[in-house]
């Protein structure tokens, strides 16, 4: 039998069953650009940077089911700046100052705004209070940079079931807190063993003593831009070269 | 412990600390009413600042030990709601519904008024912990605003003189049950009737005659109906209704669900209000009859926050039908057939007129809207087959078993059949609920309701769509002017700027947060629009409303961020000189106005000469006297 095929950016994609669109392309070694998928837990679509177009219809790549035939669109320029936008607005909504953060160079929001050639954050800054809290021993949680892709919450409610994140409050309010009825870290089960501790896309869950070991500079991004590693990885793997 | 509650809450406040012991004592009988289940969370919460006022963070973690969630998912969905408080709020709480009718009726002086009589700051609870006044989305009083909320109990009709009497009886702290009568008095202004509100059938009657019908005969009148759905959307009920009925259950409380959407959250809508307040029958008909229909056991009705006042009689409709053999087990003597209702309440939260939404706050979580497929049909209440349905959509189901589908077809139009409930309200002279077959035009509504000088009329409320003077013509149907109902009249004096800006706030205070472009989107047109209505406005801020519409339209999760920037679409290009008439240029302009950014600095040094202000001629200080 014939495998189904979708019909990516004019090309075709054979997808196994039940893969969404976003793990066909992974699969093939294309990057769509995403901030709240990982390969690892259950998509949530929430942040639309992953949003394509699938049979002229936009659609979230991450959630959205393959099938056979199904026409999509990814790297348009129309698309590319729809997900520029989305950026920028995340830009705006936080407080982000990459030339003092510790994640500078490894951070998935800055990785994707150079990768998208997002000049500057364009709208008017919200300028959140967002205080950190540094009442954990091992972990610095700064919540002025966390774009509400859930990851933490997700890992550590599906893998290290201990359900120490959640989010309250709604619409522009909405915002990031702790298992805990002080509100502090220090408080909950927290551990720096956690799945929860190493899957921030941005710099919120910082490990405390451990500073700019690695300088900006020569961190993974600024070796190579986001979405590279992915691709490099396919080429080497259709040539057969060890990667 | 059998003491009172009320005197029991004074020993366990003191000082606004909670005292663990009593607290749990408070909380117990709320938790053990609900079942300590966790999918009772919303109404356990509500139920819990009944008894406390608000819910303080030691009673997050009481109730979060009581129904086995972890506390912060218990935070979360407490931080979700309007009507739910994390921090005190005033003894009574004053809340101004804030739609652009009540606002055209004077409601925005009235608020000013009200925290002027009583000294306090708009959004701030009074210093004695007495009194709190803010505002909330549209109430569903549209027909008789401005109307408020106090203590969450409607109030109508305000004006000068009630709000004087308010202000005496809040400093008096006069009981609520002792304020006049005739503030709470809530009409149901019906002012044209056809095919639906001219039934008067005793209770029961339409589901006597659906199970005399049998359940494929039932799904086949529907059919030859052809009812679409009265929320909005217009999809077409027997086809929800026939995929349910064939969806598999799962697991182990395998059943199906009905469920009955009462969220009437879009501003400028109260026809469910009416429909709940007096002809509750035919709704509860509808929901038995969609039950025994498709297979469910158990239905459920979602009454937003706002008509909580409605749940007494509701309730004691159910009692009552319970008694007369309309619900339970063996309904109308049937062995095999049984079927039950429960009311759940909202919190103050638009989004969940969303169906999806709606389900997980059924399930006492956030609510926020799912992603589909799959849809309710096949997994919707805990993952089983529901129908979700509008309130007038169930009584429509009920006049259809009543008089069969070929009757209710032969009403409204081909692709829209049947009558449709409007709520109009705005500048008219006869403002209330009409009934219309589909078909009718706008400019035929706008003769009977008494609108002689409008310019504009809102369809299907914010999310719907503007009509200018020219589309007076169009029809209300499906085909043409789809509406879940609203209909505000502008007259010619209205600026439909102000209009545009009211519903651009309206969403960004309702997005529920989930996707980036709604979340951060609707805030940014709001304050984009509060730039032009501040005189800082540009060509600019116009271009930007218009590139963030795309984008919402094209990428938000739900309906609610891609209808957001409707009415602003619609009135830039109907209504432009209302925009363009603000805008201080067509260039650029700053977001801030420089000088008086220099306020605060020129009031510390005591300047206010010519040099410590900018944009005037700049002056050496000393060389110019």
């Amino acid at each position: 039998m014939r495998q189904p095929n979708i019909l990516f950016d004019g090309l075709p994609l054979p997808f196994a069953d039940g893969q969404t669109i976003m793990e066909a392309a992974t699969a093939a070694g294309i990057f769509i650009p995403h901030l709240c998928h990982h390969p690892d837990f259950k998509p949530q679509g929430s942040c639309k940077l992953c949003t394509v177009k699938a049979n002229g219809r936009h659609v979230s790549a991450c959630t959205m089911p393959a099938k056979d035939g199904m026409e999509v669109e990814n790297n348009s320029p129309d698309l590319n700046d729809k997900r520029r936008t989305m950026l920028q607005m995340l830009f705006v909504e936080g407080n982000h100052f990459c030339p003092s953060c510790e994640k500078s160079g490894n951070c998935m929001l800055q990785a994707l705004a150079y990768e998208l050639e997002m000049l500057t954050p364009h709208f008017p800054h919200f300028y959140p209070d967002r205080p950190v809290d540094a009442s954990h021993p091992q972990v610095l949680l700064d919540f002025n940079r966390c774009i509400l892709c859930e990851l933490c919450v997700r890992a550590s409610r599906d893998v290290d079931d201990k359900n120490v994140f959640a989010l309250s409050g709604r619409g522009i309010r909405k915002h990031l807190i702790v298992n805990a009825e002080s509100g502090r870290l220090a408080d909950t089960s927290f551990s720096l063993g956690d799945k929860a501790a190493h899957v921030c896309p941005v710099g919120v869950i910082i490990e405390k003593g451990r500073g700019f070991a690695l300088p900006i500079g020569r961190r993974r991004y600024d070796i190579q831009p986001i979405g590279m590693e992915l691709e490099r990885a396919a080429r080497c793997r259709g040539s057969g070269e060890a990667i | 412990m059998d003491c009172d509650p009320r005197s029991l809450l004074e020993t366990v406040v003191t000082e606004g600390c909670f005292e663990a012991m009593g607290l749990a004592a408070l909380l117990q009988p709320v938790v053990d009413r609900h079942r300590r289940d966790p999918r009772q969370l919303l109404q356990i919460l509500r139920a819990a600042q009944e008894v406390l006022g608000y819910l303080p963070a030691v009673a997050l973690t009481a109730i979060a030990d009581a129904v086995d969630l972890p506390r912060a998912r218990v935070e979360g969905v407490a931080g979700f709601y309007s009507f739910l408080h994390l921090t005190p709020v005033g003894r009574y709480r004053v809340l101004f519904s804030d739609n652009i009718t009540d606002r055209m009726l004077g409601s925005g002086e009235l608020l000013d008024r009200l925290c002027n009589k009583l000294w306090i700051e708009r959004g701030k609870v009074s210093e004695d912990g007495l009194v709190s006044v803010d505002t909330t989305s549209c109430t569903g009083m549209g027909d008789q605003g401005p109307a408020l909320l106090v203590n969450g109990r409607p109030m109508t009709r305000m004006s000068a003189e009630r709000i004087d009497w308010i202000s005496e009886l809040i400093r008096g702290q006069a009981a609520l049950d002792d304020w006049p009568r005739e503030f709470f008095v809530v009409d149901d202004n019906i002012q044209r009737r056809d095919a639906l509100l001219t039934t008067r059938w005793p209770a029961g009657e339409a589901l006597r005659t659906a199970l005399a019908r049998g359940r494929s005969a039932m799904l086949a009148e529907m059919q030859r109906a052809n009812l679409r759905g009265r929320g909005g959307a217009g999809f077409t009920t027997h086809i929800k209704w026939e995929s349910a009925r064939r969806a598999t259950t799962r697991g182990e409380r395998a059943t199906r669900y009905v469920v009955c959407n009462a969220d009437e959250g879009e501003p400028g809508t109260f026809k469910d209000r009416v429909l709940l307040a007096s002809y509750a029958d035919l709704v509860f008909d509808g929901m038995t009859i969609a039950g025994f229909t498709i297979g469910a056991e158990q239905g459920l009705l979602y009454l937003r926050g706002e008509y909580a006042w409605l749940l007494p009689a509701l309730d004691e409709n159910l009692v009552r039908r319970r008694r007369d053999g309309l619900l339970g087990g063996q309904i109308c003597g049937q062995a095999d057939l049984s079927f039950d209702i429960e009311i759940h309440v909202g919190a103050g939260a638009y989004v969940c007129g969303e169906e999806t939404a709606l389900l997980e706050s059924l399930e006492g979580k956030r609510g926020v809207p799912r992603i589909r497929p799959p849809f309710p049909v096949h997994a919707g209440y805990l993952g089983q087959p529901t129908v979700v349905n509008n309130v007038e959509t169930l009584c429509k189901a009920a006049l259809i078993a009543l008089r069969g589908g070929d009757w209710f077809a032969g009403l409204g139009t081909k692709q829209s059949t049947g009558t449709k409930l409007l709520s109009i309200s705005g500048d008219v002279e006869r403002p209330g609920v009409y009934e219309y077959p589909f078909g009718v035009s706008v400019s035929q509504v706008l003769s009977d309701c008494g609108a002689d000088n409008a310019q504009a009329v809102q369809v299907g409320g914010p999310s719907g769509a503007c009509l200018a003077m020219h589309e007076f013509m169009r029809r209300i149907a499906f085909e043409d002017v789809p509406t879940a109902g609203a209909f505000m009249v502008f007259g010619a004096q209205r600026d439909m700027f102000e209009v545009a800006r009211n519903f651009s706030h309206f969403f960004a205070h309702e997005s529920c947060g989930f996707c980036t472009p709604c979340r951060v989107g609707t805030s940014l047109v709001a304050n984009c629009m509060d730039k032009i209505a501040n005189g800082h406005g540009s060509q600019y801020e116009i271009n930007e409303i218009f590139r963030i519409h795309r984008l919402l339209h094209a990428a938000s999760h739900c309906g609610l961020g891609q209808s957001a920037c409707n009415p602003l679409l619609d009135t830039l290009t109907k209504f432009r000189p209302a925009y363009e008439r603000r805008l201080r240029s067509l260039d650029f302009e700053p977001a801030f106005d420089l000088d008086q950014a220099l306020a605060g600095a020129r009031q510390m040094t005591g300047r206010d000469d010519p040099a410590a202000h900018f944009g005037q001629p700049a002056r050496m200080p000393g060389g110019e006297r």
